[in-house]
């Protein structure tokens, strides 16, 4: 599949997946809700305005958005979320794409802590706690898919079903990065991406200066984190990964995403926020799970 | 209905006689209604209320010189903010107070709240957060300021005073029948409350006591008051812990409730209701004097059912989510002793095992009996608890309320002249506990002391010490169990 057919997809796809989250949170509280493209819709709005930068800030605050928009868009290069190879798929490319992402985050953090806000700096300190909490824990699924499947990079996850890999390795995978996902793109019970209280935020406390292009930036990298995480766990849970025509699969994989995006409104309406203090055993829980999956491809021999 | 008590010819004690007696009564577990003062020439007339358990006030007055006297804090912390306001107001000097910070940044001192004495603590671990007094939410102004430990808080410090209206003053320069206007924006959502203590106070002035049917419309109204702000409170804490069904649910039937005060009386938060000598609150089927409302009987009684059922369901979900309880729980602790100690009052001190209300006993105590709402956990579930029974307790009772069939019709009694040299208190059991207006007139009949008092004035220091060794993160949520009113104490 063609570098830009899949990019254009998933750029599609990733207005839809925020509209129906948006969509499942309002039905769920008894509204209407916004439109399904309303991401598009900020965005154009927030891309017609002017920035507003405060004078205490520097450089630093004005790159880290498009670093950060930068280091989302690489990810949609490697990370197969349409359930067919990625196209820049190399050997090792989780190693780079963690990387990569943690370089996101740093920009994140440093233009945050650029306002000198203390605000800010909570948030970014309690980005930095939970970031270090959750890296190990997608090193260790990708070490156990890896294993497993015998081949050393996000491909992996395409074999994995293939491979016999239906049992736990599987299932503790989808565990781990679930709870990945709701940790990385800031949602519910991790963040509130609709608190108003900047006292309780993580992520939107770190974007709570910029404004403008700026914004939009940070918004569609939001946006494109979540795609492409919710991408990779349809890969995982969609059956017919290398089973069927690449329409099929992609179409199937397409839809799972949404299913995923309006599961994980769901969770969202019906649980209240963790305790700040309870976060980290929760993103505990993500890396149990990664561990659980790696310790058991050693229990019935593992693909050369 | 209604407490509202006059005193003539009060004795004017000297400083130590007064203190002895204030003392005696404070270690017999005397409640503290109020302690306030004005200047009378070079002195300063200090007085202060106190409630008996049998619900009788007593007032105890002394002629207090420029000098000033030892405080009485130290002994007993609830008299705190008392002593800082007496002190801001008249100039006098209280000595050996630990804490006389400005309450309201009166006078020479006004609008200079950059130069809050904000407590410092130091060391390498420390950080300080300063939030406000621009309310991220644009709700009203106060400055906090926290000094933590990492996510840890060790010390709050709230510095309020950014409203300060001085409505002390201005009610003193107005003609003291048509008050209500301004008593009602005391704070703009307890208007029924602060307005029904005014003109119970004018009526026991003037000796004209509203008859038993007015009383129980005027409590009606202040029913649907408290339901409506409870539920807008729920609402808050809902959205706090991101329970979206709650927030949603408990907001839309705050809707309902104030729209029936509308229909009831023309204004969603009751104002212009309660005047002295009236209560113009009408229902269709009651031609009075006012215009047709198109709120009926049995539209009242569809109201209240729709409320009932619906806050029913959302409660259940509410107080059966595990998260939920899990976040409110243990957070924003104040143990009974702390708030009994530092003079709590309303649903934040009955969420901590007090068991003062005065719509339950006293003679205030309202007929058809209201049930009292207690619960001894002191937290932040607690508060959130005591709302919603609170909820309950008073939609029961507005049930039986309009079975009573109160008569509806507007009338209305002109107000007589005052009594000269007299003192009254009316006491009103407001959404967030106790409201105390004293009224003094002097030898003419004129109004020479107009004392507005808030229950929020006295629980904001609760608000500082429930947040203390707690995260950062749960201030918000301790901050809207207690939903304090930011104007009701700056006045």
């Amino acid at each position: 599949m063609s570098i830009l057919l899949h990019g254009a997809l998933i750029l599609v796809l990733c207005p839809l997946v925020v509209g129906l989250l948006g969509r499942t949170k309002a039905l769920w509280t008894g509204r209407r809700g916004p439109p399904l493209l309303q991401l598009v819709f900020d965005l154009h709005r927030l891309l017609r305005k002017r920035a507003v930068f405060s004078d205490v800030t520097t450089f630093v605050f004005r790159l880290s958005p498009y670093l950060v928009l930068a280091s989302a868009l690489t990810a949609v290069a490697v990370v197969p979320v349409l359930g067919v190879r990625a196209p820049a798929a190399f050997p090792l490319d989780f190693v780079w794409f963690a990387y990569v992402a943690g370089l996101g985050r740093m920009a994140l953090m440093l233009g945050a802590l650029d306002t000198g806000s203390s605000f800010e700096g909570m948030g970014a300190s309690r980005e930095a706690t939970f970031g270090a909490l959750l890296e190990p824990a997608l090193f260790a699924v990708m070490g156990a898919m890896c294993l497993k499947t015998g081949v050393s990079s996000f491909g992996s996850a395409l074999l994995l079903e293939a491979r016999g890999g239906g049992g736990i390795v599987w299932g503790a995978s989808i565990v781990a990065l679930f709870i990945g996902v709701q940790v990385e793109s800031a949602r519910m019970p991790v963040d509130d991406p609709t608190t108003h209280l900047e006292l309780t935020m993580v992520h939107e406390v770190m974007i709570l200066d910029h404004s403008g292009p700026e914004l939009a930036a940070l918004q569609a990298a939001a946006a494109l984190k979540l795609t492409v995480a919710l991408g990779l766990v349809a890969t995982l849970l969609n059956p017919l990964v290398g089973r069927a025509p690449t329409s099929v699969v992609v179409s199937a994989n397409v839809a799972m995403t949404g299913l995923l995006a309006v599961f994980l409104g769901t969770v969202e309406s019906l649980v209240a926020r963790l305790k700040l203090r309870v976060v980290p055993q929760y993103i505990v829980v993500a890396f149990a799970a990664a561990s659980a999956a790696l310790l058991a491809t050693t229990l019935r021999g593992s693909a050369p | 209905m209604i407490q509202a008590q006059r005193f003539e010819r009060i004795p004017e004690r000297t400083v130590d006689d007064w203190r002895g007696r204030v003392e005696g009564a404070l270690r017999a577990r005397v409640h503290l209604l109020s302690l306030f003062g004005r200047r009378d020439g070079d002195e300063v007339l200090v007085t202060a209320l106190l409630q008996r358990d049998d619900g009788a006030v007593e007032v105890e007055r002394a002629r207090v010189a420029a000098l000033g006297y030892a405080s009485l804090t130290p002994q007993f912390p609830a008299l705190h903010i008392f002593e800082r306001e007496l002190h801001e107001q008249t100039g006098l000097s209280i000595h050996g107070h630990p804490w006389c910070r400005p309450v309201r940044f009166e006078g020479a001192a006004r609008g200079s709240h950059d130069r809050h004495p904000f407590h410092v603590v130091a060391g390498k671990e420390v950080h300080e957060v300063a939030v406000g007094p621009i309310h991220a939410g644009v709700i009203e102004p106060g400055a906090f300021r926290f000094m933590c430990l990492g996510e840890t808080v060790h010390h709050l410090e709230i510095c309020l005073g950014y409203q300060h209206r001085g409505v002390e003053a201005l009610l003193l320069r107005r003609d003291v029948r048509s008050l209500g206007p301004l008593v009602e924006s005391v704070a703009g959502d307890t208007s029924v409350g602060h307005a029904w203590a005014y003109s119970a106070a004018i009526e026991a002035l003037t000796g004209q006591p509203a008859s038993p049917n007015e009383s129980l419309r005027r409590a009606i109204l202040l029913e649907f008051e408290r339901v409506g702000m409870h539920l807008a409170t729920l609402a808050g804490v809902a959205a706090d812990v991101g329970f979206l069904q709650g927030a949603a649910t408990f907001g839309r039937l705050r809707t309902t409730v104030i729209n029936t005060i509308q229909r009831l009386c023309g204004s969603r938060f009751g104002r212009g209701a309660i005047r002295p000598g009236s209560t113009r609150a009408t229902l269709d089927g009651f031609a009075g004097t006012g215009p047709t409302t198109g709120l009926s009987l049995p539209e009242v009684h569809a109201n209240l059912t729709l409320v009932e059922r619906d806050l029913q369901t959302v409660e259940d979900l509410f107080t059966s989510a595990r998260t939920v309880r899990h976040r409110l729980e243990g957070v924003g602790s104040v143990s009974p002793a702390l708030a009994e100690a530092i003079g709590l009052v309303g649903p934040v001190a009955r969420a901590a095992a007090a068991h003062r209300d005065l719509r339950v006993r006293g003679p205030a105590a309202y007929d058809p009996p209201v049930g009292l709402a207690t619960r001894s956990e002191g937290d932040c579930w607690g508060r959130t608890l005591v709302r919603l029974d609170e909820l309950q307790h008073s939609l029961t009772w507005l049930r039986s309320a309009f079975e009573r069939a109160p008569h509806w019709t507007t009338s209305r009694v002109s107000i007589g002249a005052l009594t000269p040299s007299a003192l009254v208190v009316a006491l009103v059991e407001g959404l967030r506990g106790e409201i105390v207006h004293a009224l003094e007139t002097d030898g003419d009949g004129r109004l020479v002391h107009y004392k507005v008092q808030d229950p929020s004035l006295r629980n904001w220091l609760g608000l500082a010490l429930a947040v203390r060794d707690n995260e950062i993160s749960d201030f918000p949520i301790c901050n809207k169990t207690f939903d304090l009113s930011y104007c009701g104490n700056d006045l």
